[in-house]
Formats: structure tokens, C-alpha cells, sequence
């Protein structure tokens, strides 16, 4: 056995995708029962991510020949500390996400379809898998389409005949930002003659055909903004998690647009370098207006949400705007608070969706009005959800207070006190919608909806409470999480220069 | 003549804004997949052109040729091709059951169903 694992130790890197790629398919077979082997790969891969981030923060960055043909000519696959921490959130959430599923889409999908959402699924995780430890541009595109055809449909799977509007607008805008890239990858192909990333990196410097590298750069920016529902980008994305199946809106929530952020810093930090992005272009500048815009105007639209899934939809279009503002500073310190808060967001996101789940599995709604006095109701539900909400708003102990304090320091650290008051200011507002839930929860009499629920089953609470925990635990003990961030972040920043 | 030596690459400009020009102006869901066809195909045209090399052949090996046209940007949207084949199935079908459950594909008369969007 343990020879087995030390001869496939030099192939982890394309475990990571190869794993959920060969169990879709097998999970089509499987029906009914695809749950036990989609999980099974998920943690498969989630120790694959673990072994891979161990090696990377030892030995540096591994570089994998696909099919043994050596890079630029071949398909290069690279996992350094930045490409190792994405994958881990993926996996992670993929192995909790997976098992909490099976009850919730039992009672949400056709039992038909199931066999289907799961092959979709892990289609969707190895695409996402993909993207991140791919060294190839023109990868990242294939892997993106892999990831996004998959979310449409299983996006359209949800139950409410809004999933297939949802579905069909984020289609349009999806291709639209997948195209952009193709365009990118394409520019940057006529002016460099190669489409690995390192070799990118290296030939770029000499390019003098600076408008097409800049053209190449906006389509990129543009593209991956698409998919990372930057604001204004973002129209495509409450919709689409608001009529998602549950199952599927706490893995796309928690992994999809944090994918997409690597995909971005990758390309800017590690193909075009800082120079192209910040000083020769004003990529900073506007980044950070529109991350600002984003974070005020999301979170302010989430207040006056019926919806609590739309409303944390609208919640997560906030908190990318938090992301982007951290990765516009073009310092350590900066990158270190948005790669920090991609995993710290995964878990607080992914927890809150669950919660919501557990909600729709009971009374079959989360519309805010139905959910009065569910809180008395379903008291272990209600306190995740709260405590995962108190993470979202930034209480100190969580980890949202982690990556939050990270991020003022960051912009304190420029300069930029204003900047630091807006986050708060959008943190005051993450307070007042989440204070709608909980007002509405538990300080209401349980209404004829809700008089009957009974607490959630074990199997939907278990995974639930082991991401509440999580976000306790890391927002108590940053050592790992930080560490690994800020390595990543000097290697991205470093790559660069 | 400089204008119209580089006319692929012009006329892929075109393409690509009638094709979004029509994804955005037009309400029909089947009208709006169709301009997203047409920017697609933009794009492979764009690749296509820049396989171009001056005096080359067709990339098949050949005992007189010795300067060739570039096969990898060909290689590379044969992917992108596929890609856009599968996006417009589900594309379709995804108007297929819009049509069902709403009984239109026009998206102002989805809009005024669903008072969400």
C-alpha cells in the first residue's frame, strides 16, 4: 500500500484533476448512490491537496510534464504555495460539501437526476481543480469552460422555473467572459509565440508590441472578471445561487468565483507583472473603485433582499469586493488579506448556504417571511447560522475578523485610512443584514410554516457545524492559514519582479 | 493597399461585434445564442488568421514545402470549437425548457412573469 502512495507521489499534481474528472462519469453509473463514490474522490483529493500544499511550503514549487511532455512545448502543471492553497479550499469544501449533499438532494433533485447532478458536479470540481494547478493559458480556458458548462446545468437543475432563466443568463455572460479569455490567450499567443505561463513571463518583458499586450490584458481582466462577478460583472451570480439547487449553490458559492480570483492574480502578478497591470496600465486604480462600488452597493442591496439565499448572494458580491481591493493595493500585505479571505470566505459562505439548506430541507423555503421562529424550531441550525454569520460580519475570534484586520492593516499600511473606513462601513451593513435573519429567525412566533419543522437530520448538521467550527478554529489559530497566504503572496509578488 | 492586407483580422473585429451587438440588442433567446455563435466564430477566425505564416503551406508533411503555416492555433480551436458546440447545446436546451415553463422565449415577456429579474 504505502509503496503504491510513493509511486504516485510525483503524479499528485494531476491527481488533483484526474480524480473527480474519472468519477463523474462513474457517478453517472452509480445513480442513486453516486454520493459514496463522488465523496470518496473528493477526499480523495482533499489529501491529495493536503500532501501537495506539505510539499510545495517544503520544497517549493512542483512542475508536472503532462503525458511527460517537458514544458513550454507540453502541458505544464505548476502548484507553488498560491496554486496549492486554491486547490486546498476546492477539495476541502468539495469533501464537506459532498457528504452534507446527499440528504439535500435527495429531497431537491428527481431521484432520476441525481446520478446526474453528481456526474455534473464533479465535472464542475475538476474543472475548478484544474484551473488551479494548471501552468498553460490556454488550459485555463478549457478548464473554465469545464467548470462553467457544468454550473449552467446544475444550476438549471434547481426546482423553481427561475433556475432556467438564472441559468440561461449566467450562460450568456459566462461564454461571453470565457470568450474574452480565448481573445487574451490568443493576443498574447501572436506576440509571444508560446502559451505556458512561466515561459509568458519570461517572453513578455521583450514584447514590443505593447497595445496588442495590453489589449490582451483588458480582454483577460474582463473575461475573468466575468466569472469572478466582479462588480459591475456581477449581474449573472444572485440569481444563480439564489435558484441553484442547496447542494449546488454551497460548492459553486464556496469554490467557483474563489477559483476564479487565483485565475486573475495569476495571470497578473504571474504572466503580465506588476508592471503591465499597475504602472503602465491603471488596473490598480480601477480595481480599486470598482471593489469599493461592489462592497458598499451589494452589500447595501442584500439589506432589502426577501430571499436569504439572494441575500448572501448579494453578501458575496460584497466580500469579492474585499478580495479585489486587497489584490488592487499591488503590496504583500495587500495580497496576503485576499488570499486569506478567499479561504476564510469559502468556509463562512459555504457554512451559511448549508445553513440554508437545512432550512429549505425542512420547511421547503427561504424566503425571510416563511422562516419566523425557525431559530426555536431548529436551534443547532439556528446557532450555526449565527455564528457563521458573526464570521461574515467580521467579530473578532472568527475568521472573517482575520482577514478583515489583515485587510485594514494592509490599506493602513498605504495609506488609505478612507478606504479602511468603507470597509467597515460595509461591515456595519453586513450587520444589519444578517441582524434581518436572525431578528426574523428567532425573535418572531413561529408561523404556520415553520410550527412544524423539526431540527435538521444529523447528516446535514455534522458537515455544517464542522465548517462553523473551522471558522472558529481559524479565526482563533491563523498561524496555518496566514502563513500559507503570505507565502503565496510573496511568491506571486516575487514571480513578478 | 495597408487597410486591407490584414482583412481577416477586420473582418473578425466585425463578426465579433455584430455577434455582441446582437447578444445584447436582441430579446429572443434563440436570436441572442445565435449572436453569441457569431462572436464565437469571430474568435476562431481570429486563431485561424494567426496560424499565417508568409509563403507557408498547409502544415502536412511534404517532401518540397519547407516553410509551413503554424497547426497549433488550428489545434487549439478545434477545443474551442467543441467548446462552443457544447455551450450552444445547453443553450438550446435550457430554451427548451424555458419555453415550457414559461411558454415564451422572449425574455421581456419572461421578465414580466417573474417579477424578480
Amino acid at each position: 500500500m504505502s509503496e503504491f502512495l510513493e509511486a504516485l507521489r510525483p503524479h499528485l499534481p494531476v491527481l488533483a484533476v484526474v480524480v473527480p474528472l474519472l468519477s463523474a462519469p462513474l457517478c453517472l453509473l452509480l445513480g442513486r448512490r453516486a454520493w459514496i463514490l463522488a465523496s470518496a474522490a473528493a477526499l480523495a483529493a482533499f489529501f491529495v491537496a493536503i500532501s501537495l500544499l506539505g510539499e510545495v511550503m517544503a520544497q517549493g514549487v512542483i512542475s508536472y510534464a503532462l503525458g511527460g511532455w517537458a514544458a513550454p512545448w507540453g502541458i505544464e502543471y505548476r502548484v507553488d504555495a498560491a496554486s496549492g492553497f486554491v486547490l486546498l479550499i476546492v477539495t476541502g469544501m468539495a469533501a464537506v460539501t459532498l457528504p452534507w449533499s446527499v440528504r439535500s438532494v435527495a429531497d431537491e433533485i428527481p431521484a432520476e437526476k441525481i446520478g446526474h447532478f453528481y456526474t455534473l458536479l464533479m465535472l464542475c470540481f475538476a474543472g475548478l481543480s484544474g484551473i488551479t494547478v494548471t501552468g498553460d493559458a490556454f488550459n485555463v480556458f478549457v478548464f473554465l469552460e469545464i467548470s462553467s458548462l457544468s454550473t449552467y446545468v446544475l444550476i438549471s437543475m434547481g426546482r423553481d422555473r427561475r433556475a432556467l432563466t438564472a441559468s440561461f443568463q449566467y450562460l450568456i455572460m459566462g461564454t461571453i467572459g470565457g470568450t474574452f479569455l480565448l481573445i487574451g490567450v490568443g493576443l498574447l499567443y501572436v506576440i509571444t509565440g508560446t502559451l505556458n505561463m512561466a515561459d509568458l513571463a519570461s517572453r513578455l518583458p521583450n514584447v514590443t508590441q505593447l497595445r496588442t499586450e495590453h489589449t490582451a490584458f483588458a480582454f483577460i481582466v474582463v473575461g475573468i472578471g466575468l466569472k469572478l462577478a466582479m462588480f459591475p460583472l456581477h449581474l449573472w451570480l444572485p440569481n444563480a445561487y439564489a435558484y441553484a439547487p442547496s447542494a449546488a449553490t454551497v460548492f459553486i458559492a464556496a469554490t467557483s468565483t474563489k477559483v476564479a480570483v487565483y485565475a486573475l492574480v495569476r495571470f497578473i502578478f504571474s504572466v503580465f507583472g506588476e508592471g503591465v497591470a499597475y504602472q503602465d496600465l491603471p488596473f490598480g486604480k480601477i480595481a480599486m473603485v470598482l471593489a469599493i462600488a461592489g462592497m458598499l452597493s451589494a452589500s447595501a442591496v442584500a439589506i432589502f433582499q426577501r430571499d436569504i439565499k439572494r441575500m448572501l448572494a448579494y453578501s458575496s458580491v460584497a466580500q469579492i469586493g474585499y478580495i479585489v481591493l486587497g489584490i488592487s493595493l499591488d503590496t504583500v500585505a495587500g495580497l496576503t488579506a485576499s488570499l486569506l479571505h478567499l479561504f476564510n470566505h469559502a468556509l463562512m459562505k459555504g457554512a451559511l448556504f448549508m445553513a440554508m439548506g437545512c432550512f429549505f430541507y425542512r420547511i421547503g423555503s427561504v424566503a425571510i417571511d416563511d422562516l419566523s421562529g425557525i431559530g426555536r424550531r431548529m436551534p443547532w441550525t439556528f446557532a450555526a447560522m449565527v455564528l457563521a454569520g458573526l464570521s461574515l460580519i467580521g467579530v473578532p475570534l472568527t475568521t472573517g475578523f482575520v482577514s478583515k484586520w489583515y485587510l485594514v492593516q494592509a490599506l493602513l499600511g498605504e495609506g488609505l485610512w478612507p478606504l479602511a473606513v468603507f470597509v467597515l462601513a460595509a461591515s456595519v451593513l453586513a450587520v444589519v443584514y444578517v441582524w434581518r435573519v436572525v431578528e426574523a429567525a428567532w425573535f418572531r412566533e413561529p408561523g404556520t410554516d415553520t410550527i412544524e419543522a423539526r431540527e435538521a437530520p444529523l447528516s446535514l448538521l455534522l458537515p455544517l457545524w464542522l465548517l462553523v467550527l473551522a471558522n472558529l478554529w481559524f479565526g482563533v489559530n491563523t498561524r496555518l492559514t496566514v502563513g500559507v497566504a503570505e507565502q503565496a503572496a510573496r511568491s506571486l509578488i516575487r514571480f513578478a519582479g | 493597399m495597408k487597410f486591407l492586407s490584414l482583412y481577416n483580422y477586420e473582418i473578425a473585429i466585425l463578426l465579433a461585434m455584430i455577434g455582441f451587438y446582437i447578444v445584447i440588442s436582441q430579446s429572443n433567446l434563440v436570436k441572442k445564442v445565435a449572436g453569441l455563435n457569431i462572436f464565437q466564430v469571430s474568435v476562431f477566425m481570429l486563431y485561424i488568421s494567426m496560424g499565417v505564416v508568409t509563403g507557408g503551406t498547409v502544415p502536412i508533411l511534404v517532401k518540397e514545402a519547407v516553410v509551413y503555416s503554424n497547426p497549433l492555433p488550428h489545434v487549439l480551436i478545434l477545443t474551442a470549437i467543441v467548446v462552443g458546440v457544447a455551450t450552444t447545446a445547453v443553450a438550446l436546451a435550457l430554451i427548451v425548457r424555458i419555453r415550457e415553463a414559461y411558454g415564451t422565449i422572449e425574455e421581456d415577456e419572461i421578465h414580466a412573469q417573474d417579477e424578480s429579474f
